[in-house]
């Protein structure tokens, strides 16, 4: 554990350099979250094709962590189903807590473990991409 | 100790050095590192006499107040009233029935919105505040102006983060039934002209609130001599416990009042078909208080009044001066709030070498140790106005030292090399 654990060089990579940041026109679905306790914000917009998300793309105010997950989220995501991209979000949210579980460059979140106060920086963008597929699932039934 | 011992003691110079001996998590190894804690806006360590004298009232005496018609009940009715006595003195209230003891400022706030305002705040009436103010001090007066049609009024900042006085006699008008203002801002440390403001709501005849969170502890207070309704502090950040407060209440303001919170200890008669209430200032405090907590935080004001409230604000801005100078120094540092320490507390809340305020805050820790806070403070509107997501905060007490600023900014270095590594 540590700085050097928490900061991997593959989150530094993704803060510097955002994939697929910015609006998605002709989104199916669009959700946005924040942290209330330091006002970070994330917005997810994703295009759904039968129930394959094609593309997800964020914006974001917040932290390497933040910015960072959010940023190797639409890359995971993409290409998934959504029920695959569920199980996905639950695995983020417990690696965040310990539990192992995802494989690539994902694991590199998995040093938030022993920050418990960063552990929503990194689930924020998550979270939002669930509430975002739920929101697109209620309308398509 | 006699007046003329204080008077005496004022004079002789304050050995800091044993102060900071008396904070037993001060200069404490945290992980093999010892701790800078600059975060004493967010709640203030604890002195030894304070922890010591919480455990004597739990080993020797712990027992309710005003029921018991036994010995340690006797001594704890005595103790939790000394301790008001205590609290009278150092804000100097003129009565005891004035103290009423919370569990910290935001539940003072609660209670004079609900239990004065909702009972006099009439449709059209006006509540100004400014756009200073911490959450606690803001979304009382907003729900409060949302249920009785009220409109909730701002004393706008200027671009140096001080309040721009010149509106003030446009803002606060006849219409005003409530002003309520902090004396210290959380996020800027601007120190507010109180009295200036406390003299135009008189002139309206509006009801004056000081949020006292961040001014109490750091500089001597007056309620009488600032002229206000009400004043809420919160204990914890004045080397006090946490949930210990106090609301000073004028007398006619609690009388006109109806409780906040209706039990036991707050009644004098209950039947089945009615009930009457206890004098002040028990009519607030219904429910087995926080006895541990009032003990607690009197001997933690006779520990800074002892050094001095005049001598504590002179160490934090001689700290702050230093702070801002070798803030103005450093390359892609961003300082928010007043440059002039007359006007500025010991707080000092910036951005730097576009690190997000939470990255700043965890570097600084794990490599230095030093404790900042890092995000919106409990201000957003105020950040926003900033026009940033969030910010870095340090802030000093009695216990930080010329040599802790130093350590800030060894450490700020240090962090921007941690976060640039290999990427320059």
């Amino acid at each position: 554990m540590g700085l050097a654990e928490l900061y991997r060089e593959v989150l530094l990579g993704h803060y510097r350099a955002p994939r697929n940041r910015g609006r998605l026109e002709a989104a199916s679905f669009t959700a946005s979250d924040e942290n209330p306790l330091c006002g970070d914000e994330v917005s997810v917009f994703g295009r759904v094709e039968g129930d394959v998300v094609t593309e997800v793309k964020f914006e974001a105010r917040g932290c390497v962590i933040c910015v960072a997950s959010a940023s190797l989220m639409t890359v995971a995501a993409s290409g998934r189903t959504l029920d695959e991209a569920r199980t996905l979000v639950a695995a983020v949210e417990g690696l965040v807590d310990g539990r192992e579980g995802v494989e690539g460059d994902l694991a590199a979140l998995s040093g938030v473990k022993d920050y418990p106060g960063r552990a929503r920086c990194a689930t924020l963008p998550w979270t939002t991409l669930a509430k975002g597929i739920e929101e697109h699932s209620r309308r398509q039934s | 100790m006699t007046v003329a011992a204080t008077a005496a003691q004022a004079q002789a110079p304050v050995d800091w050095g044993r102060v900071r001996a008396d904070f037993p998590l001060i200069g404490k190894l945290i992980k093999g590192k010892q701790i800078v804690y600059l975060d004493s806006a967010a709640t203030s360590q604890k002195p030894h006499v304070v922890i010591d004298t919480m455990k004597r009232y739990y080993e020797e005496y712990n027992a309710n107040v005003h029921r018991g018609a036994y010995n340690i009940a006797a001594k704890a009715t005595q103790e939790y009233e000394a301790a008001r006595e205590k609290v009278r003195r150092f804000v100097n209230a003129s009565s005891t029935k004035e103290i009423v003891f919370t569990k910290g400022t935001t539940e003072g706030l609660n209670l004079v919105a609900y239990a004065w305002g909702r009972k006099f705040v009439k449709p059209d009436d006006e509540v100004v505040i400014s756009e200073l103010e911490h959450h606690s001090n803001l979304v009382p007066w907003q729900v409060l102006c949302t249920a009785t049609g009220a409109k909730l009024k701002y004393i706008p900042i200027r671009e140096d983060g001080t309040l721009d006085m010149s509106r003030l006699d446009e803002i606060i008008t006849r219409r005003t039934r409530i002003v309520s203002v902090t004396g210290q801002s959380n996020v800027l440390g601007t120190v507010t002209p109180i009295r200036d403001i406390a003299r135009r709501a008189r002139e309206v005849g509006a009801l004056m609130v000081v949020d006292g969170a961040q001014s109490v502890p750091h500089q001597p207070v007056d309620v009488q001599a600032i002229g206000c309704d009400f004043l809420a502090f919160s204990g914890h950040k004045v080397c006090g416990p946490t949930a210990s407060g106090v609301l000073f209440g004028r007398r006619e303001r609690l009388e006109e009042m109806d409780p906040f919170l209706y039990g036991g200890e707050m009644i004098r008669e209950v039947r089945y078909d009615g009930s009457t209430w206890n004098e002040l200032p028990w009519k607030f405090e219904a429910g087995t208080p926080g006895i541990a907590q009032a003990i607690g935080l009197g001997v933690a004001i006779d520990y800074v009044s002892a050094i001095g409230m005049d001598r504590i604000r002179e160490h934090e801005a001689s700290l702050t001066r230093k702070a801002l100078a070798m803030a103005a120094e450093l390359k892609d540092l961003t300082l928010y709030g007043p440059r002039d320490v007359s006007v500025r507390g010991g707080v000092i809340t910036f951005n730097f070498a576009e690190i997000h305020p939470h990255d700043l805050a965890t570097i600084l820790d794990e490599q230095d140790r030093v404790c900042v806070r890092a995000g919106h403070h409990c201000a957003m509107p105020l950040t926003q106005k900033l026009g940033v997501a969030a910010t870095a905060r340090a802030s000093f007490y009695i216990y930080n030292t010329e040599e802790e600023v130093d350590l800030l900014f060894d450490a700020l270095r240090r962090a921007k090399e941690f976060f640039y590594r290999g990427a320059r």
